[in-house]
């Protein structure tokens, strides 16, 4: 197993499991079941007792490992600085070498098996990919300054797809010019490569990048900060390298040229980072920035922000394998409740990930008269003249 | 220290003739006397001797040892091919990020402990230190770096380095085969060569002159000609120039803390009573020691040539 | 005696009753990560782990522990490191993290009320946001040690020279006996305020120092002290153990350092055989500050006349990581043999003892070719210090264990030898310590232990004479 050699290496001190300012905790496995085998600590220990043969590749076993998010609170907490960087992928090592034995949970097997059967985690056929558009007027990408790439999310799911009409309407507005790529498109396949199935990230990559060196793409901005991240900094190892934005990126340059409202009530915002954009590629300033632009509304910092922030518990392919789901205490609901002690009316995301899983964490607790999920676009579009 | 003119050469002469002198132990290491002296009889090298003579330290004894330790080369030197211009960082890695384009054009950037110039001892009384390490970081520089790729200029980016090799070494009688270059210079130069992109800061600066540039006061124009190309003003204060009052870290060292807290508090008033936005630093020492308390007491800290390079990208930090 | 293997499936659902489905394991994965904490005692593998969110479900499990005679270990975070919560006898494990929540502050006579599985991050967290103006004596284990798991050991921290042990800053505690009762220890046994120990008859002492022998401390409450805004550091280097004691007590009789703390370390190279003496205070204004600074000098001018010691000249940005609590890089001793381990006997001892304590360590180090660190936390106006012995290790190692193990079985030894304590002892230390303790007293801790818990489920194997 890769990275092997750094898993003995692990103190268990447990700075892994809070963020910087020690608030609460803020592994989202962690949080979530409270066994110390599910903090990065015990995931460690138990990976290289599973190497030494100390303990069986049992079910629990499987469910530890990829109820990791992989939303990089320990590699940015981890005080032993030789390994802290590669906690991530020891862990990513770890799933893998499960993937390849064939032991992985069954919610993670079926997702693998619709990625690879359909080039999506949601088992929908490919011409399915562009039913968001219907409507918009937005064309395939011909040469066009950039590329749009929805990913699964948006395209796929009720809630990804009104955000990725959202944002694609405001971009039309504000003069971005961009196609998409359509029904050729297969997933990004960052959640693939985060729940170890390396091989399969590398055959969906390669499709994309076919696709993106044949349109001669130079230019794109995600929708999604899991896209981000792969097209970003994977895709370049395989051969793709493009000029990758954030739509948060795009939009933070073009704002000024919109016309808002002026009487409308004021009200009060609090920004949830998504990890695929803060902690691992360092951008918290653009959402921040769009919001400090409009006028009426309120910023609030939740304790637990920017390189602090709780993952909401989507990632490491979790929004699809929902194994955090089954924690007594969920991360999702414990952000919400963060975003309502800060008394704002609407908790921002940026990622149509945390979107559903903040949504749905709304919906279960009943706070949805309290407090709402809403996209950057859409808060934006809300305030539009 | 205070005296009249009589007790004054009084206790030069004691110094002279190796007696023991209240100098001898009350000295702050401040380096003035070495500029003020008209004949070049470096009064400050001699104190230093003195002090190592008979025993003296300015600083107490594990103090003196534990930093020749943490000085001390590591013999991690390598060959390195260099092309012009060569920046010497001395022992400053952390300060690397700071040679860059445009202000430097293709730079070479050499650094490490078996580099450090060492002239930070006379701080310490220990001559003898120098004259050990001295020559061997002389030809560490020589062999590792420029000879084989044939340069013969390096240029000094801290003041240390460049009154070590111009000064210090031929006074200790050590040769140096290359040229040694003031930064000043070269950053002067450079803001020439690149004038039609300079935005012009337009503030009122105050600078910190450190204490080794008493050593080599011929440098000093090169600082008034930087702040000029960038749109500067160097405030006139009654602490700089042949005024300048020490940072005050090295008599921390030397366990003299109210002296030190005296001079620091003095200084930073000067400069902010002459409204200046920014306090301008060559030296690393006195930027570590006084960047705090300078941005308390309202000023920008900034390093001389961050604030070029700031100048030549349009992105002055706001003073 | 005990009859857990008998009743292991009953106990077990038994504890899902209590706590729910989520709460409850007794998976390998638990097992084995609960059988070990991060120092070098061997694996004892629990039965079960538990995790109570309540004092009603901790009583519960408590007495189910009871009725079958299972043994049982409360675990705050398992970063003693000497092994104090494994299960010596399997059982039961019980996990206090859930019970983490801040209860009360009361910031005019200044004490926390804390559930015993609060954090030390958590609670220095809660007082940044809610009250600024108070800080609790935080140890430099890692943030998630526990507060309670700190006193019970008599821990200390970065208050000590101020407010002595940590456990010397309890207020009052709520315990679960072995037997099920809960009760109240301190002025919350009469009175709604949680505020000091006195004036009743102290019962606090059955539970601290006994490794969680004698109960299960649910709740408790500490003083609290003044966070100052403006905090600066001076420290003392000189190269002479012999005459530390002194310095210490000059420096320590000022009293206005809040923490101090001796280091001693031969890497890295420019640190071996000098001895570093840290000495953090705080002040309202810098006015303040600077006379304290002025005073503790002033304390120890005779050596800086003599020039035989005298205070390093930090500047302000090389003072953070001595500011820092806790101290994140202490953590980073574990990977100095690139092994993730470390262990240390805290000794607590006079101050005279330093420059005998320092020649037993060198020696220690030395002959086993241990890799080590050393240093010492003053407690109170130099009533005592805590030494440290901290040795490194690799734990993929064996070899590299079993040298850091003889290496702290020797230190225990010689530290008792000297008339020093080893402080969280672990089971082999706690029968040294028995050996040469007072027979009466090993006699009187037995019969407290047998009145408390007649069952002797609680945390078996600790503090137990070789018979």
């Amino acid at each position: 197993m890769k990275y092997a050699e750094i898993l003995h290496r692990c103190f268990r001190c447990g700075y892994c499991k809070l963020p910087g300012n020690y608030i609460d905790f803020n592994c989202s496995a962690y949080a979530a079941f409270r066994f110390e085998t599910y903090s990065p600590g015990g995931r460690m220990w138990l990976l290289r007792a599973w190497l030494d043969e100390k303990i069986e590749p049992s079910r629990r076993f499987q469910e530890i490992l990829f109820s990791c998010t992989a939303c990089g609170n320990c590699v940015e907490q981890c005080v032993l600085t030789k390994i802290k960087d590669e906690l991530l992928l020891a862990f990513t090592a770890g799933k893998e070498a499960l993937v390849c034995e064939g032991k992985v949970p069954p919610p993670v097997r079926d997702c693998l098996t619709k990625l690879q059967n359909y080039g999506n985690p949601y088992g929908f056929t490919r011409k399915k990919r562009t039913a968001w558009t219907v409507g918009t007027g937005i064309e395939a990408f011909s040469d066009q300054e950039f590329l749009f790439f929805p990913g699964d999310v948006g395209a796929f799911d009720s809630r990804g797809q009104e955000i990725a009409r959202s944002v694609a309407t405001l971009l039309n507005r504000v003069g971005v010019t961009f196609g998409i790529l359509g029904d050729q498109e297969v997933s990004d396949g960052n959640e693939t490569n985060a729940m170890g199935e390396s091989e399969l990230f590398r055959l969906l990559a390669e499709e994309n990048i076919k696709h993106f060196n044949e349109l001669n793409v130079k230019k794109i901005i995600t929708l999604s900060p899991h896209g981000f991240n792969a097209l970003k900094n994977e895709y370049p190892k395989l051969g793709g390298t493009y000029e990758v934005f954030h739509y948060t990126q795009i939009l933070a340059a073009h704002t000024g040229s919109l016309s808002f409202e002026n009487d409308l009530p004021e009200i009060s915002v609090t920004y949830h980072d998504p990890c695929y954009l803060g902690r691992h590629n360092w951008e918290y300033g653009s959402a921040r920035k769009i919001l400090a632009s409009l006028t009426g509304v309120k910023a609030r910092e939740m304790d637990r922000s920017m390189q602090n922030a709780l993952c909401c518990g989507g990632g490491g392919g979790n929004l699809f394998t929902d194994i955090l789901g089954k924690g007594p205490e969920s991360p999702a609901q414990n952000r919400v409740l963060e975003a309502l002690g800060t008394g704002a009316d609407i908790l921002a995301v940026s990622c149509p990930t945390c979107a559903v899983m903040l949504g749905d964490a709304v919906k279960s607790t009943n706070l949805d008269k309290r407090i709402q999920v809403r996209e950057i676009s859409e808060i934006i579009n809300d305030r539009l003249k | 220290m205070t005296f009249d003119l009589a007790e004054a050469k009084r206790e030069k002469t004691k110094i002279n003739t190796g007696e023991h002198s209240r100098v001898l132990t009350e000295c702050a290491t401040c380096y003035s006397c070495e500029e003020y002296c008209p004949n070049g009889n470096h009064p400050f090298y001699v104190i230093v001797e003195r002090q190592e003579e008979k025993g003296i330290l300015p600083s107490p004894a594990p103090i003196t040892r534990q930093q020749i330790l943490m000085m001390k080369p590591k013999g991690t030197i390598t060959p390195m091919k260099v092309s012009a211009p060569v920046i010497d960082m001395c022992y400053f890695p952390m300060l690397t990020g700071s040679i860059r384009e445009p202000l430097y054009e293709n730079p070479s950037i050499i650094v490490g402990s078996d580099i450090f110039c060492n002239i930070m001892w006379l701080h310490f009384a220990r001559n003898s230190v120098i004259r050990e390490q001295l020559p061997r970081v002389i030809e560490n520089i020589w062999h590792y770096y420029l000879k084989d790729s044939n340069v013969d200029e390096l240029i000094c980016f801290h003041d240390e380095c460049y009154a070590t090799f111009s000064h210090l070494a031929p006074a200790f009688n050590i040769q140096v085969p290359f040229k040694p270059i003031h930064v000043f210079e070269y950053i002067s130069g450079r803001l020439d060569a690149l004038k039609d992109t300079i935005k012009p800061i337009n503030a009122r600066v105050a600078y910190q002159r450190p204490c080794s540039n008493r050593l080599i006061p011929e440098t000093q124009h090169w600082v008034d000609d930087i702040f000029t190309k960038i749109g500067a003003e160097r405030v006139e204060r009654k602490y700089d120039r042949e005024n300048a009052l020490c940072c005050g870290q090295i008599l921390r060292a030397h366990q003299r803390e109210e002296m030190a807290d005296d001079i620091q508090n003095r200084n930073l008033d000067d400069m902010k009573d002459t409204g200046a936005a920014y306090c301008v630093f060559n030296c690393p020492v006195c930027m570590v020691t006084l960047a705090e308390p300078a941005a308390e007491k309202g000023m920008f800290p900034i390093h001389l040539s961050d604030l070029c390079q700031h100048a030549l990208e349009g992105n002055v930090p706001k003073g | 005696m005990y009859r857990k293997d008998k009743f292991m499936k009953q106990i077990y659902d038994i504890l899902l009753e209590i706590v729910g489905p989520g709460f409850v394991s007794d998976a390998q994965e638990e097992k084995y990560i609960y059988s070990m904490d991060p120092g070098t005692m061997p694996a004892c593998e629990p039965d079960i782990v538990v995790m109570p969110g309540s004092t009603d479900e901790v009583q519960k499990i408590v007495q189910a522990a009871n009725t079958y005679r299972v043994p049982l270990v409360p675990l705050g975070a398992g970063l003693v490191l000497s092994g104090l919560s494994r299960a010596l006898k399997g059982g039961i494990v019980m996990d206090m993290k859930r019970m983490n929540r801040v209860l009360e502050i009361n910031e005019l006579s200044r004490y926390a009320l804390v559930e015993a599985g609060t954090s030390q991050g958590m609670l220095q967290a809660y007082l940044r946001k809610h009250f600024p103006n108070l800080k609790h004596s935080a140890p430099d284990a890692p943030p998630a040690a526990t507060v309670a798991g700190n006193v019970c050991i008599h821990g200390s921290g970065h208050m000590s020279h101020a407010g002595g042990f940590h456990s010397d800053m309890l207020n009052g505690l709520e315990v679960v006996l072995p037997t099920g009762e809960v009760v109240r220890i301190g002025s919350c046994a009469t009175s709604p305020y949680w505020f000091a120990r006195a004036p009743l008859p102290d019962l606090s002492g059955l539970f601290l120092g006994w490794a969680g022998t004698t109960g299960v401390i649910t709740k408790l409450s500490i003083k609290l002290y003044p966070n100052y805004p403006l905090n600066d550091v001076s420290v003392f280097v000189c190269e002479d153990a012999s005459i530390i004691p002194d310095i210490l007590y000059q420096i320590t009789g000022t009293q206005v350092a809040e923490d101090v703390t001796t280091w001693m370390t031969p890497k890295p190279d420019w640190a071996a055989g000098f001895f570093h003496c840290n000495v953090n205070y705080g002040a309202k204004t810098k006015k303040e500050l600077i006379w304290k600074r002025n005073l503790i000098r002033s304390a120890v001018e005779s050596y800086i006349d003599a020039k035989t010691g005298g205070f390093l000249p930090l500047p302000s940005m090389m003072k953070q990581r001595f500011l820092e609590v806790p101290a994140r890089q202490l953590s980073l001793f574990a990977d100095v043999r690139k092994g993730g381990g470390f262990e240390y006997v805290g000794a607590i001892m006079p101050v005279e003892l330093f420059p005998k304590a320092y020649d037993l360590g060198l020696d220690i180090a030395d002959r086993l070719g241990v890799s080590y660190s050393m240093g010492c936390r003053i407690i109170g106006i130099n009533h005592s210090m805590m030494f440290f012995y901290a040795y490194a290790f690799n734990r993929a190692d064996p070899d590299d264990v079993a040298r850091a193990q003889s290496a702290l079985e020797e230190t225990n030894k010689k530290v008792l030898d000297l008339g020093g304590i080893p402080w969280k002892a672990e089971a082999p230390a706690q029968k040294e310590i028995l050996r040469k303790m007072d027979p009466n007293m090993v006699d009187l801790m037995g019969r407290v232990r047998s009145i408390l818990d007649p069952n002797h489920v609680m945390n078996p194997g600790n503090w137990e004479e070789d018979r």
